[in-house]
């Protein structure tokens, strides 16, 4: 489809374009620069509602851009993530107000960046639309620029992911070279004809670096603590939900359209990688005393879960991926939103702060107990529902090494969740009660609370539509 | 012509022999003057490989825009930070010679990758050869999103990189 033809399909993303410059225009004549934030949050909802689901794949601008059902599943991600992050920020304080209109105005060029990279379809718009993200998640995680820890964890984010992706990039040139093609499928037949597995190996595992680094996979998941604890909070809430399911959208797509047919190299790579993310992230999580870093080895571990699904890659796991990754984005946002609100009043982000919080706030106690016991995967929560299709696919599979591991890992995961609550409600509490939240930081809460418990309480209604 | 086309391989792999040792010379030299300078070196080394396979404007733009842009901003920059500029750097620390060994392994494996595959040459890729103006026609053309995208990722980058790297007045802030 040419360039004038796609663009009637293009309008979210337009709006989201034009949103992003409008933005920065309005902070010169606004100085209250909260109405900058709402006004991003306007062209989000804008775009969601005039996001229509294709009906049949559409290969937008000479196929440069395939929307298709499962890019459209990956724009609404998108969407409500950046969302989310732009509620929780209009009530997030250390932000510099002279900088604030330029924070929303990057998450606009986020959401625009994310929808890229889920409808990409051959190399060349994958690397640009992942490098997209990746530049803009430096500057955010950096954006606080009077604190050092801020600062050091955007260079060593910039460094890491640097050579990631510089070694994605270098498997994408060899399977250019070896098949003089960019597009996806087109690489896929070509790798059938000749003996090219060596290259085959080598080309996955680089795309395994150059995305892993982007999931917080193991071994590549060094970066994740630092820059989780450094970034501004809504920024932290915002990667570990975001970039991530992006990242396994690609790695979906990648693995299903060009090594489909190397499936039994893969598969013992991903599984073994599954394995050891989960086990590093849940046995790490176990010592820390920072809430950041602790929410951080979580999200390491529970993107051990997601490759499980990835890694019986059949229909049910490729199912299970979409599942785990919405379930998984509803609560952890809804985690970072009690932090946030937390650090707000203690000005801490340390574990202690959350000592006595039952009493000191009710409802941001209950509300991360559902949080946390969703990320433990129990019923009736969200997270129970993604866990329970990872598992599923896992069987079905019949990789039965990785689901005992993944069930041990669960366990450990169970006593770590569960003593942040004991924390919360068995120790006495050591400062006064907390100010209400502010009516952003209340709709957020609730919004995720609610879908939390809604995807819960009727899967079937959820699985439905996210499936199509 | 076979002493002809030897001669162009062999002065291709010479060519390319040349770009590898100032590489090295870019990640170990101590002066960091003098690693810029090899930057340029192995930059244009490249151009003229660019050269060799017949893209000709391709050269050109390396030439411009790496050593005639980067390179020389790089070299401005480390001339107005006058602590840099005389200044010998250690490249290499404790974890230099695991970090060798990882690399020889690495190289190894891509040598073995590259020796097994057969790299398929069609007739079409021999005799490809992309003048500017259909470069042109296929930036407006196919792969105009990518283009526009590499636009919105610049801007964006800069905006970003403004707030990041600007230096506020303490009076200034609001």
């Amino acid at each position: 489809m040419n360039a004038i033809e796609s663009l009637k399909y293009f309008v979210p993303e337009l709006i989201l374009l034009g949103g992003a410059f409008v933005a920065l225009t309005l902070d010169f004549f606004l100085r209250q620069k909260k109405l900058v934030g709402e006004f991003a949050l306007l062209v989000i909802v804008l775009a969601l509602c005039l996001a229509k689901a294709p009906t049949q794949p559409l290969p937008l601008f000479f196929g440069m851009f395939e929307l298709d059902a499962f890019a459209h599943f990956f724009r609404y991600l998108a969407l409500g993530a950046v969302g989310i992050t732009i509620l929780i920020s209009l009530g997030y304080s250390p932000l510099q107000k002279r900088y604030t209109g330029e924070f929303y105005s990057l998450f606009l060029f986020m959401a625009f960046a994310l929808i890229t990279v889920a409808a990409a379809n051959n190399l060349l718009m994958i690397f640009l639309s992942i490098e997209f993200v990746s530049l803009l998640s430096y500057l955010l995680v950096g954006f606080l620029k009077e604190d050092p820890k801020s600062k050091e964890a955007a260079i060593k984010y910039l460094l890491f992911g640097s050579v990631c992706s510089g070694i994605m990039l270098y498997g994408m040139s060899l399977l250019y070279g070896a098949t003089g093609s960019l597009e996806l499928p087109v690489i896929g037949n070509a790798l059938l004809g000749a003996p090219f597995k060596p290259l085959a190996t080598a080309a996955i595992l680089f795309f395994f670096t150059g995305l892993g680094f982007k999931i917080s996979m193991a071994p590549f998941h060094m970066w994740a603590p630092d820059v989780y604890e450094g970034a501004p909070t809504p920024v932290t809430a915002f990667l570990t939900v975001a970039p991530k399911a992006l990242g396994f959208a690609v790695l979906t797509r990648v693995l299903d359209m060009i090594f489909w047919n190397f499936q039994s190299v893969w598969t013992p790579v991903l599984v073994i990688l599954s394995i050891l993310t989960m086990t590093i992230g849940n046995i790490t999580a176990v010592s820390q005393s920072n809430i950041k870093r602790f929410l951080a080895y979580s999200s390491i571990a529970q993107a051990g879960y997601i490759l499980m699904g990835l890694a019986a890659f059949s229909h049910l796991g490729r199912d299970a991926v979409l599942i785990y990754l919405f379930a998984y984005l509803m609560t952890n946002l809804g985690a970072f939103t009690v932090v946030l609100f937390v650090a707000g009043e203690t000005q801490s982000d340390s574990l202690d702060a959350y000592a006595g919080l039952s009493k000191r706030s009710p409802m941001a106690a209950a509300m991360l107990t559902i949080f946390l016991l969703s990320l433990a995967g129990l019923p009736p929560l969200a997270g129970f529902i993604g866990k329970y299709y990872v598992f599923a696919a896992a069987i079905q599979g019949k990789f039965i090494m990785l689901t005992i591991f993944a069930a041990i890992n669960s366990v450990i995961a169970a006593y770590y969740y569960f003593r942040i609550i004991r924390l919360m409600y068995l120790t006495p509490a050591t400062g006064p009660a907390f100010a209400a939240p502010s009516k952003a930081l209340t709709v957020a809460l609730w919004t995720l609370f609610l879908s939390v418990l809604a995807l819960g309480i009727f899967p079937s209604f959820f699985i439905t539509r996210i499936l199509g | 012509m076979p002493i002809l086309e030897m001669a162009a391989k062999f002065g291709t792999y010479a060519v390319m022999a040349v770009i590898l040792i100032f590489a090295l010379g870019v990640v170990t030299l101590r002066n960091i003057f003098h690693c810029a300078l090899c930057l340029a070196a192995a930059l244009i080394g490249t151009a003229v490989l660019y050269v060799a396979f017949r893209a000709e404007y391709l050269a050109a733009i390396q030439i411009l825009l790496y050593v005639g842009a980067v390179v020389t901003l790089i070299i401005f920059a480390i001339m107005l930070t006058e602590h840099l500029a005389g200044k010998t750097v250690r490249q290499n620390n404790s974890q230099s010679p695991l970090a060798i060994a990882g690399l020889l392994g690495f190289v190894a494996l891509l040598t073995v990758v590259i020796l097994k595959t057969p790299w398929p040459v069609t007739q079409t890729a021999l005799k490809a050869k992309v003048s500017v103006m259909a470069l042109g026609e296929a930036l407006m053309g196919t792969y105009v999103f990518p283009f526009e995208v590499i636009s919105i990722i610049l801007i964006a980058a800069l905006i970003g990189t403004v707030v990041i790297a600007k230096k506020d007045a303490p009076e200034e802030r609001l």
